[in-house]
């Protein structure tokens, strides 16, 4: 019995800490999406992080993406880092181990960072990161599409984070350049890639929910009111205190999910599910908390911390919700919900 | 460059995994002792451990545990223990609680005082207090709240006087709200032994007997209706020097360790929550089969009894992973342990509410339930309230100012 992140694990996150430390300061964030900081993430192998060393990546797994989207999220890095993960699981099982062919060439590209990939599983649902991706991975009816960007006809919308980079796939899967990757039936392929998704973006946000945390309390110890810190109100503290209490039991919920996924446990979608629950729960606690801390200064897109409120309010519903998740455990445990059916007319 | 760094620096590197399964000597002990208490358990449950008759009945269970080297797994084996790792015991725990075996009586001394004696304690000490207390004949009590110190235990009035001529200390004041204290036999807790020095500092950790001349103890009924903690009287009680633990003087210090244990680990460990959600999920079945009498409409209640039932299994991975770092990096559980208590203590309540609603309109009735649901209730209070613990957490963990002490006398 071991649980905690591996020694590699720590490292990997600490060299990816280090980069976003200097690359991603809180107004590099605030630009968007930044090719260069790609680039340089893919140069200490994120975006190729799950793709398999035969492709040119490091062929990890959901244990080293979940310390990685932590740092991400703790950076407030604009970067697709959870999509490329995502992208290489599905174009890992499309590939199926040959070197030739779109889904073998696709991951050479992520892997090199010469591309970025967004994921569209839900269908209607706008796309995270579509606005700058060079290729997209469009589900429909259990079956995975993949186009290049031009093909896709992608319109960007407006989203309460803008570093989200929103777009709507505006196209037919068959549209010309489109290429079918996965054939109907492969809905347990494209559960998985979801459910690594939710597990990336419960890490993404228990990094986001720290950094917040870290802001308000330095806030709390500079402001002062009534002739002293408001860091010094119990009001104030105990609020930052189950904060705290609820990032600290997400984070091995997390862990945990990661090594059911990476071990195809039989309990993985159960775990997967509950980390996301745990995550999310725990960021929307952090984001209300914060904001309210900080007061009306919180309430301004200058203040810092809006990039992160920003980024919680998406991505705590992204990937599911943990209202979502939570009924998967609930069916899961208690069998299937027996919602009461329509009053017949 | 940097990634070719990187690849070989995990090549080289044989770390240490996650790895979520029990070894097969974990597994092979968790089916030791599932077996032994599939045997033993007694079918009916016990009389409250709160009254005269029901105290003695667990105190029998003790002494078997006990003979069948299960009372204190983790003590090394000459104090009666077999030496268990912490993670051989957190499989009995989880056993022992899904088993549905009795509660402990004699806990505050194995799980709260025994971790002090064994950081502080003397030889002599050890060998004359651990042995009884592992067989369940000598229970002990916790004395450190008074009427004037509660969350601030440091406020704490109960003098020892130094005696000389015999050797020791003489004890005199009041001691409350302790948990076992009607029947229980001796106690443990912290005295003022130096008025003139600082709130912290004069104080000095002593045990006395509950037999004693000198000591009276008025049982206190608890919400349950039953004596589960009492007063203490001490009118001038002489303790010797060999029931002094630590240096005189140092009593907040030594008293500080049991703390650690009490908020932290040993106190509650997962497996009683594990057990809780578990029956919690098999009540929500039977209240909608019908099998068991509860309220028309359970299904009101999913997301709270899959909450609950989240929460306690969270906790488990959580103590998975502070064992996981006792056990690599020699670090000591301190500050943290404060998360513990709020997380633990709040999850009780909250899964215990939840059995609460969906017994509806029978939950008043009373059975199991109903006594889960008041002991879960204590859980904030008890053990340093958990508005004391978010202090610690602000202050200790996040490093927040503190807050102005003191004010009107
Ligand atoms: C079931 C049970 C068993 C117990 N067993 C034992 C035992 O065996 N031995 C023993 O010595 N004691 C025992 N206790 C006592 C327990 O340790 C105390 O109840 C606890 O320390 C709180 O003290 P108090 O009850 O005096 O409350 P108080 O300290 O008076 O607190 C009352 C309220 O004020 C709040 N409060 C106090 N100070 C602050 C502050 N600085 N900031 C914010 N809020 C504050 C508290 O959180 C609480 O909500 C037991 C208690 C219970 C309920």
């Amino acid at each position: 019995m071991r649980l905690g992140h591996d020694r590699d694990q720590q490292l990997f996150a600490a060299s990816v800490r280090a980069l976003l430390g200097r690359e991603c300061m809180p107004e590099h964030a605030r630009a968007g999406f930044s090719p260069k900081r790609w680039e340089a993430l893919a140069g200490i192998g994120v975006p190729g992080l799950l793709v398999p060393g035969q492709y040119g990546g490091l062929g990890l797994g959901a244990g080293e993406l979940a310390a990685v989207a932590e740092e991400a999220g703790r950076a407030c890095a604009p970067e697709p880092v959870i999509e490329a993960a995502v992208a290489a699981a599905l174009l890992t099982h499309a590939a199926d181990g040959k070197d030739t062919g779109r889904a073998a060439d696709w991951l050479r590209a992520l892997a090199d960072g010469g591309a970025t990939a967004a994921v569209a599983l839900c269908p209607a649902a706008p796309v995270a990161h579509a606005v700058h991706a060079d290729f997209v991975l469009v589900a429909r009816d259990d079956a995975l599409y993949g186009m290049p960007a031009a093909a896709a006809r992608i319109v960007p919308v407006g989203g309460v984070d803008p570093g989200r980079a929103l777009g709507r796939i505006d196209t037919v899967v068959r549209a010309p350049g489109a290429a079918l990757l996965l054939a109907t039936g492969q809905g347990a392929a494209l559960a998985e890639a979801a459910r690594l998704g939710a597990i990336a973006a419960a890490a993404d946000l228990l990094g986001s929910a720290r950094a917040m945390l870290d802001l308000t309390v330095q806030y709390a110890g500079r402001r002062e009111q009534f002739g002293r810190s408001i860091g010094t109100y119990q009001a104030v503290k105990h609020k930052l205190a189950d904060v705290l209490t609820a990032i600290e039991f997400a984070r091995p919920t997390v862990l945990r999910a990661a090594h059911s996924y990476d071990h195809a446990l039989p309990s993985a979608a159960r775990d997967a599910a509950m980390a996301k629950v745990f995550a999310s729960d725990a960021a929307d606690l952090a984001a209300r908390a914060c904001l309210q801390v900080h007061g009306a200064i919180g309430y301004t897109e200058e203040c810092d911390l809006s990039l992160w409120l920003r980024r919680v309010w998406a991505l705590s519903s992204a990937w599911g919700d943990a209202a979502h998740h939570r009924a998967a455990v609930a069916d899961d445990l208690l069998g299937p919900d027996p919602a009461p059916a329509c009053p017949p007319r | 460059m940097d990634r070719l760094l990187y690849l070989t620096l995990c090549q080289i590197m044989l770390a240490r995994v996650t790895d979520l399964a029990f070894t097969v000597a974990e597994e092979d002990f968790r089916c030791e002792i599932r077996e032994w208490l599939a045997a033993h358990v007694p079918r009916e449950p016990l009389p409250s451990m709160d009254t005269a008759e029901g105290f003695r009945a667990h105190q029998e269970w003790e002494r078997e545990l006990y003979d069948a080297g299960w009372a204190v797994v983790g003590w090394p084996a000459r104090y009666g223990g077999r030496d268990a790792s912490l993670f051989e015991w957190l499989i009995f725990e989880e056993e022992y609680w899904r088993s549905g075996a009795p509660g402990r009586v004699g806990q505050n001394g194995i799980f709260l005082f025994a971790p002090t004696l064994f950081e502080y304690g003397t030889e002599e000490q050890k060998n004359r207090i651990l042995p009884p207390m592992a067989r369940g004949e000598q229970i002990w009590v916790q004395g450190w709240s008074e009427p004037g110190a509660g969350s601030d235990l440091a406020a704490l009035r109960s003098r020892a006087v130094r005696d000389e001529r015999r050797g020791g200390w003489v004890l005199s004041g009041q001691k409350t709200w302790s948990s076992r204290g009607a029947f229980g036999h001796r106690l443990f807790g912290l005295f003022r032994t130096d008025p003139a020095a600082g709130r912290h500092r004069g104080l000095t950790y002593l045990m006395a007997d509950l037999a004693a001349d000198g000591v009276s103890v008025r049982p206190i009924r608890q919400l349950d209706g039953e004596p589960g903690f009492a007063e203490v009287f001490l009118d001038d009680v002489f303790v010797p020097d060999a029931d002094v633990l630590g240096e005189p003087g140092q009593g907040w210090n030594v008293a500080m360790s049991t703390t650690g244990s009490e908020r932290g680990l040993s106190l509650r460990s997962p497996g009683r929550f594990l057990a809780a959600a578990d029956r919690l999920v098999a009540l929500y079945g039977q209240v909608r089969a019908g099998t068991t009498p509860g309220r028309r409409t359970p299904d009101t209640y999913r997301d709270a009894v899959a909450d609950a039932w989240m929460r306690a299994e969270a906790y488990r991975l959580y103590v998975f992973q502070t064992v996981t770092r006792l056990q690599e990096g020699g670090v000591v559980v301190g500050a943290e342990s404060s998360l513990n208590k709020v997380f633990w203590s709040e999850l009780d309540a909250d899964l215990h509410t939840t059995a609460q609603r969906l017994l509806g309109p029978h939950a008043e009735t009373g059975g199991p339930w109903l006594d889960g649901y008041l002991f879960a209730l204590a859980g904030p209070i008890y053990a340093g309230t958990n508005e004391i613990q978010r202090n610690v957490i602000a202050e200790r963990l996040l490093g927040m100012e503190r807050e102005p002490k003191g004010g009107r006398r």
